[in-house]
């Protein structure tokens, strides 16, 4: 079971790399076909990450060695991060080692090490974008723990298995509290995953942006790697929302048929959810940034309301 | 083995006294003294760490003190280890202050009165440790003050090292009277000075709640507790580097210490209405020390203000502990002081390597000012790679020390569900919301002060050509800096040497925390929560080397290598250094969200060329945050006691007459109440 358990694990992380570009490609597919544009291939991304590794990487005058071991930091981390989420089976092994709070400092350190590289590069927009992708997630990071620490006291445990075992077990029953923490934790997504309308990931507008312009000096395999990360990131988040909220279909026991059903499964799930994405979209526009502390208080809030409802009807 | 520590107390004593012949031949006295304060941080680690770990209970006397009233003192667990903090950032410091204290060799003060307070300051803050009655604790408790107050004013010929350590003093030995005062209580009832007896007698609960409000004021004084943080940041960076960080490493734990000795264990009984109250404040505290950290522009009033919202965190553990056993949960409560100590521990080391840090980069560019910073890690790749894991440490990030102790208090947060109050149980997690948002806005604030100081491009000509400082110094950092590595890789090994406190003081362990094995952390059960640290830095440098082997490939295919050009300028040409962000611009986000906590004046002006408005010949910015609570807390009393002291004033009159009426007048007084 354990070496079988580790090979899973294994198995998992690479299919959070391989398949995310392929979320992101879907996601842009539905976008484009709601907007009334003409759609690329869903295989896009994958095109495009392809080209730009075989590009050449140009750094800046300025840079030292934080800019250049940057993609690899986060790219790393967040490898780990997608490694201790359960995507198909419950008990991953690796989700004993770390939890879901080790999760959101996995995220946490990700960010910083991108924040410093945006800043290494010595001009405004780095700062800029540090600075804007810093405020943004102190304000949303203390939402996505209240979040946590609702399904942590659910299920009497910070362990990601344990929490999606407990959800599993109870059958399908309205909680408020769950309920709260669903919306509270989608809102967190959306900032951290820097969607619309808290960021847009296709914008280059000076004004507007956030995670591009911390970005902005990378190019070949570094802005690869980075774009990946991103991709990968939205996947994560997408899994752990379909997954804690709505974990029928993923496989409690290691066999192959369960493991297949489940894969599809979550296939299944994560489409769903990006057509949710897409059409969201689609209608809203991007906030002004001093906007955003609203949006990530109502966050807040609910994951807030969330918890007060568990403590107070619950228990 | 407390005899190693008696020994470390002389040899420091024996370090000041050689500190004030240093003049005579400093070129012998000088390292003399050193060395003997290195081997004295060694001998304080060691005994430290034995008595932690071998959770010894010593006490003994000394034939000094009154006739009457000889020094008691004890060394157990809970001294042992905070003699372990004193004498590892002993070691670290002696290994810093000679190439540091060079710097002084230029001014008019001599060296004597640098290494004679320093040494003293050490020892004081041993002999608090080491205090086991009320007696001997004040004694030394005034002599940790006194010692201090001559390092901050070291520097004296600036006013504003003046002005900071008149406002030390004076919130010293307010905080020292509220200290007596709860020992008086205490005293009072157990009709003796020392310590066991005080723990042996029985207060009524309004009378232990007394001791307890009076301890946290005098305590909190010094470890700086919102409200009364006011002297921190001022005081703090006036200092030598070097001192700043044994004042904010080590001595505001001292603070702690202090608490913990008088609330944990003198007092006796445990009530939960304290932990409530010092839940509120200390969570205030952490959020408005970071928030005020984030907005500062000079990097070692940046990493003061960072002290008190640590302080915050460490105060919140306390706060958790003092409610889970008040409500009779012991375990709980263990676990809660467990994390505080742990946290003590982290913000020791990592707070006193970012000192040390901040002294290298200012004894090289002679610059307070981050925003006149800029780039410097190129010029000092060590100090530049040590303060970045600092700067990882305090921001509690995966895989550092600071992301364990923080980790703890989170988890013992979560375990409010075990409480009966429902008050309580909602007002834990929205304290944990707090430290959450303490912890993600410490990660901007560290940023900010990396990315501004240590990245980019030197932003003033004369930090372009700074070098790197003497190897005594990266040597300190190195050893602070291995240390934050090591606990955060066997954080395990470090929680059972911990645990040993909470057994002998409070009798209750984490029968759990390390039941599975070296590698796992377990604070309740292993089905509620685990952490297992090796295995994370495996997984961390396994992904890591994933990359990098994808990296080979590419490589392998595409034989190009990296190209340095300039920086995209948009096409507008080259880009300066002062095109980029500063401090000032990067936290203008967090400032106006939460504006309403300082009081900030901006003053924008443009002088126009020829009259013509759209002709700027200069622009000037200039920005200014105060403190709100000295406007709203401390401006009232000042004006009070101005007020006050000129009523009082009136019969001063300067006839010698009236003088002599008012004695007359006492002396029929003081017959009257004899008589």
């Amino acid at each position: 079971m354990n070496l079988n358990g580790w090979m899973l694990v294994l198995l998992q992380s690479a299919l959070f790399v391989l398949l995310s570009p392929l979320l992101t490609g879907w996601l842009k597919w539905w976008k484009c076909h709601l907007q009334n544009r003409q759609a690329p291939p869903m295989t896009q991304p994958y095109y495009d990450l392809w080209k730009l590794f075989g590009k050449q990487a140009l750094l800046s005058k300025n840079t030292s060695f934080i800019f250049r071991v940057t993609p690899y930091m986060i790219s790393g981390v967040t490898l780990l991060a997608a490694s201790i989420i359960p995507l198909i089976l419950v008990r991953v092994p690796s989700a004993a080692s770390a939890d879901v709070i080790v999760l959101v400092g996995f995220f946490a350190l990700a960010r910083f090490f991108q924040a410093l590289a945006g800043m290494d590069t010595g001009t405004a927009f780095g700062g800029m974008g540090a600075s804007r992708e810093m405020t943004v997630s102190a304000l949303a990071e203390p939402a996505m723990l209240m979040a946590v620490f609702t399904l942590s006291m659910v299920a009497h445990s910070t362990n990601l298995s344990s929490v999606i075992e407990s959800i599993l077990s109870q059958g399908l029953v309205l909680r408020p509290s769950l309920l709260f923490t669903f919306f509270g934790l989608l809102l967190v997504a959306l900032a951290e995953t820097g969607r619309i309308p808290v960021d847009n990931p296709s914008t280059h507008l000076e004004l507007t942006m956030i995670h591009e312009a911390m970005i902005l000096e990378y190019s070949g395999r570094m802005l690869a790697l980075i774009e990946w990360t991103s991709m990968t990131k939205l996947m994560i988040y997408a899994v752990l929302i379909v997954n804690i909220f709505f974990p029928w279909g993923i496989s409690q026991r290691l066999d192959f048929a369960n493991i297949l059903f489940a894969f599809m499964a979550v296939c299944g799930k994560l489409m769903v959810l990006t057509l949710v994405l897409a059409i969201s979209e689609t209608v809203l526009a991007k906030m002004r940034f001093f906007r955003i502390p609203v949006f990530l208080s109502l966050a807040f809030t609910l994951s807030l309301l969330g918890l007060l409802s568990h403590i107070i009807l619950e228990i | 083995m407390h005899q190693i520590v008696l020994v470390a107390v002389l040899v420091l004593l024996a370090s000041a006294l050689i500190a004030l012949v240093d003049s005579q031949s400093p070129r012998f006295f000088r390292p003399l003294h050193f060395i003997t304060m290195g081997l004295a941080g060694i001998l304080l680690s060691v005994g430290g760490a034995y008595g932690l770990i071998q959770s010894q209970d010593h006490h003994w006397q000394l034939a000094l003190g009154l006739p009457w009233l000889h020094w008691h003192q004890h060394l157990d667990t809970l001294s042992s280890f905070f003699t372990l903090i004193v004498g590892l950032a002993t070691v670290a410091v002696a290994f810093y202050a000679p190439a540091y204290a060079k710097e002084y060799d230029k001014t008019p003060q001599p060296f004597a009165a640098l290494g004679f307070p320093t040494a003293i300051f050490i020892a004081a803050m041993e002999l608090v440790l080491l205090a086991d009655d009320a007696l001997t604790f004040m004694i030394a408790w005034e002599l940790m003050s006194l010692s201090s107050y001559f390092l901050v004013t070291f520097q004296h010929q600036n006013s504003a090292n003046r002005r900071a350590g008149f406002l030390y003093l004076l919130m010293a030995h307010v905080g020292g009277l509220f200290i007596l005062l709860s020992f008086g209580i205490m005293a009072g009832f157990a009709q003796d000075f020392t310590f066991s007896s005080m723990m042996a007698s029985h207060l009524s609960p309004v009378w232990m709640t007394l001791t307890f409000v009076f301890a946290l004021i005098g305590f909190g004084m010094k470890a700086g507790l919102v409200p009364i943080h006011i002297w921190l940041p001022e005081a703090h960076p006036v200092a030598p580097s070097h001192i700043s960080a044994l004042m904010s490493g080590v001595m505001l734990k001292i603070a702690v210490y202090g608490f913990i000795r008088v609330v944990f264990h003198l007092i006796g009984d445990i009530f939960w209405e304290w932990g409530a109250a010092l839940l509120i404040v200390a969570a205030i505290t952490a959020l408005y020390g970071v928030l005020s950290a984030m907005i500062q522009e000079d990097i070692k009033k940046l990493l003061a203000y960072s002290s008190i919202e640590n302080i915050g965190i460490i105060f919140i553990g306390l706060a958790l502990s003092l409610i889970f056993f008040g409500n009779n949960l012991p375990k709980l409560g263990g676990l809660a002081l467990v994390a505080a100590l742990l946290h003590a521990l982290n913000h020791a080391m990592f707070k006193s390597l970012l000192f040390l840090g901040a002294g290298a980069v200012i004894q090289s560019s002679h610059e307070h000012d981050m925003d006149r910073m800029g780039g410097i890690l190129k010029k000092m790749p060590w100090t530049g790679a040590l303060f970045l894991l600092g700067c990882i440490s305090i921001s509690g990030l995966p895989p550092s020390n600071g992301f364990v102790s923080e980790w703890l208090i989170f988890q013992t947060s979560l375990q409010a569900e075990a409480l009966s109050s429902g008050v309580l149980r909602a007002m834990i997690p929205l304290s944990a919301a707090v430290l959450a948002l303490t912890g993600a806005l410490a990660a901007t604030c560290f940023v900010k002060l990396y990315g501004i100081a240590f990245l980019g491009k030197a932003r003033v000509r004369s930090v372009k050509h700074i070098k790197e400082v003497d190897r005594g110094m990266i040597v300190a950092q190195a050893i602070l800096g291995l240390i934050c590595l090591l606990i955060g890789f066997f954080p395990t090994f470090v929680i059972e040497a911990i645990n040993h406190i909470s057994l002998q003081i409070m009798h209750v362990g984490l029968s759990q925390a390390t039941s599975h094995g070296w590698m796992w952390l377990t604070p309740i059960s292993a089905k509620t929560a685990q952490y297992n640290a090796p295995q994370v830095w495996l997984g961390l440098l396994l992904a890591f080397s994933g990359w990098a082997f994808v990296y080979f490939l590419v490589r392998l295919k595409h034989k190009h290598r990296r190209a340095k050009v300039s920086p995209w300028s948009c096409g507008f040409g080259p880009l300066n250094s002062r095109m980029q962000y500063t401090g000032a611009s990067f936290t203008m986000p967090v400032k106006q969200i939460f504006g309403g906590l300082w009081q900030h004046n901006e003053d924008k002006s443009l002088v126009a060329r020829n009259g013509l408005t759209e002709h700027a010949h200069t622009l000037r910015y200039k920005e200014s945050n105060k403190d709100s609570f000295w406007i709203l807390f401390y401006l009232p009393i000042v004006n009070l006691l101005n007020q006050a002291t000129r009523r009082i004033g009136i019969i001063q009159t300067g006839h010698l007459r009236h003088y002599l009426g008012y004695s007359f007048f006492t002396l029929l007084f003081l017959l009257w109440l004899i008589s």
